[in-house]
């Protein structure tokens, strides 16, 4: 990890930050801008509640109910919203829907924009510089860095989240699952599917 | 404004680490800081333009060398000095030394999921018509602005189409200036990679950027 400095060089700038960060929130409960229990409580939102699986969620969904795939791919923001995903981070919604033809990548070169309702906090890398800036010049450069190889036949579709709109890629369903339930379905969607930086597992990985 | 934050196209940064899922932070300063920004948001004495133009103002040197969170937290920093809500006295000893000003509200424990459910959507009421419509050729603006823009420095002056009509939402570059809201046509815009990158990308890949009117003109 690039920020995983408990040791080296930057250990006193990191102890450091560690300090400020605790007198800033000491001075800001003693002048009543905040309230420490708040912040407790959106930190264990995101730690505990909101995440991929809710994404997770939306992906086997749309694999097994084509009523569903049609509001998704209509009015997504909708769709998403009657599953309960309303948090914040995902008020407008689009989704992109993988296929032999194309392959969707979602970032935001300008700063961190990522569908937080559905996919809760994004990943380091996903907010640092050698993902936002080739993820557009360079999406099939990027991809290998995953482990993914895209035919040159297939399209490469990024989509740079400069305004609000939020997006989650669909991947494709995985071959051998006809008779998988949504439960089953959802444990194979990863976090970096609905990214575009992955596919969904097939079902010998979860074995 | 042509900041460090506006990455696309840059080369030199190396590869792509991919991350597990969990740890969500790599430090506990990271999750304070999160709380403590979605927190500050109630006391209402900024929007979500004025934090995006704070962060990507910073010097770029700086903002490519420090992690994201705190790239959050001096940001926040920098808004809270600028509207007298603390003094570099106070963040130097931790402690209150001039009254707090009035803010809007204080966010408790009790509202904090009913805040973060109900969000906080930026389309707002439609007003006129769409210039555009989807299939049409538009080019974007050839523009330098030394405030916030949506509009990153790879896309200007680039020929796209339009792809579909996202809806009408606040305008950034207005709203980022506390000039109001402004909302106007936001719009989804494809360019093929061999426009914005040159003849040696795929002719098979594209990438699209979501696009206010303002930023837009029809190909005379």
């Amino acid at each position: 990890m690039p920020h995983d400095h408990s040791d080296g060089p930057e250990h006193s700038h990191l102890s450091d930050i560690d300090a400020r960060v605790r007198a800033l929130e000491s001075l800001l409960s003693e002048k009543g801008y905040i309230d420490s229990a708040a912040v407790d409580e959106i930190v264990d939102t995101y730690q505990t509640k909101i995440g991929p699986r809710n994404g997770a969620h939306v992906v086997a969904k749309s694999w097994t109910d084509p009523e569903f795939r049609n509001w998704l791919e209509r009015d997504a923001t909708a769709a998403i919203h009657s599953l309960g995903y309303t948090s914040r981070q995902g008020e407008h919604m689009q989704a992109l829907f993988n296929s032999d033809q194309v392959h969707h990548l979602v970032v935001c070169t300008l700063c961190s924009c990522y569908p937080w309702s559905v996919l809760g906090l994004p990943p380091t890398w996903y907010k640092s510089p050698p993902f936002r800036s080739r993820a557009v010049i360079d999406p099939r450069g990027v991809l290998q860095d995953f482990g993914i190889n895209i035919p040159d036949d297939v399209s490469v579709e990024v989509h740079d989240s400069t305004a609000e709109m939020r997006y989650i890629v669909i991947p494709e369903r995985p071959t051998g699952t006809d008779d998988w339930s949504e439960d089953a379905l959802s444990k194979l969607v990863t976090r970096n599917a609905m990214i575009g930086t992955g596919f969904a597992l097939s079902p010998a990985e979860v074995s | 404004m042509n900041g460090a934050a506006d990455l696309g196209g840059m080369m030199g940064f190396g590869p792509v680490d991919d991350e597990p899922e969990f740890p969500k932070f790599h430090n506990a300063w990271e999750e304070r800081v999160l709380g403590i920004i979605v927190a500050l948001g109630a006391c209402g004495q900024w929007n979500l333009d004025q934090s995006r133009s704070a962060r990507e103002s910073m010097p770029p040197a700086t903002y490519l060398s420090i992690p994201y969170y705190q790239i959050w937290l001096e940001a926040a920093i920098t808004l809270m000095r600028a509207r007298g809500m603390v003094t570099d006295e106070e963040l130097r000893s931790g402690q209150q030394l001039i009254d707090p000003i009035a803010v809007k509200a204080t966010l408790h424990p009790e509202n904090v999921q009913k805040v973060l459910y109900t969000g906080g959507p930026v389309d707002r009421p439609e007003q006129g018509e769409p210039a555009f419509k989807a299939g049409d050729t538009v080019v974007t603006l050839n523009s330098n602005p030394t405030t916030h823009t949506r509009l990153p420095r790879y896309a200007r002056d680039k020929i796209g189409e339009i792809e579909r009509i996202h809806g009408f939402h606040v305008f950034p570059d207005d709203n980022a200036l506390g000039i109001g809201e402004n909302p106007t046509w936001l719009y989804k815009v494809r360019f093929s990679a061999q426009t914005l990158w040159g003849e040696d990308k795929n002719p098979n890949d594209t990438i699209t950027l979501d696009l206010w009117e303002p930023y837009l003109r029809a190909l005379e």
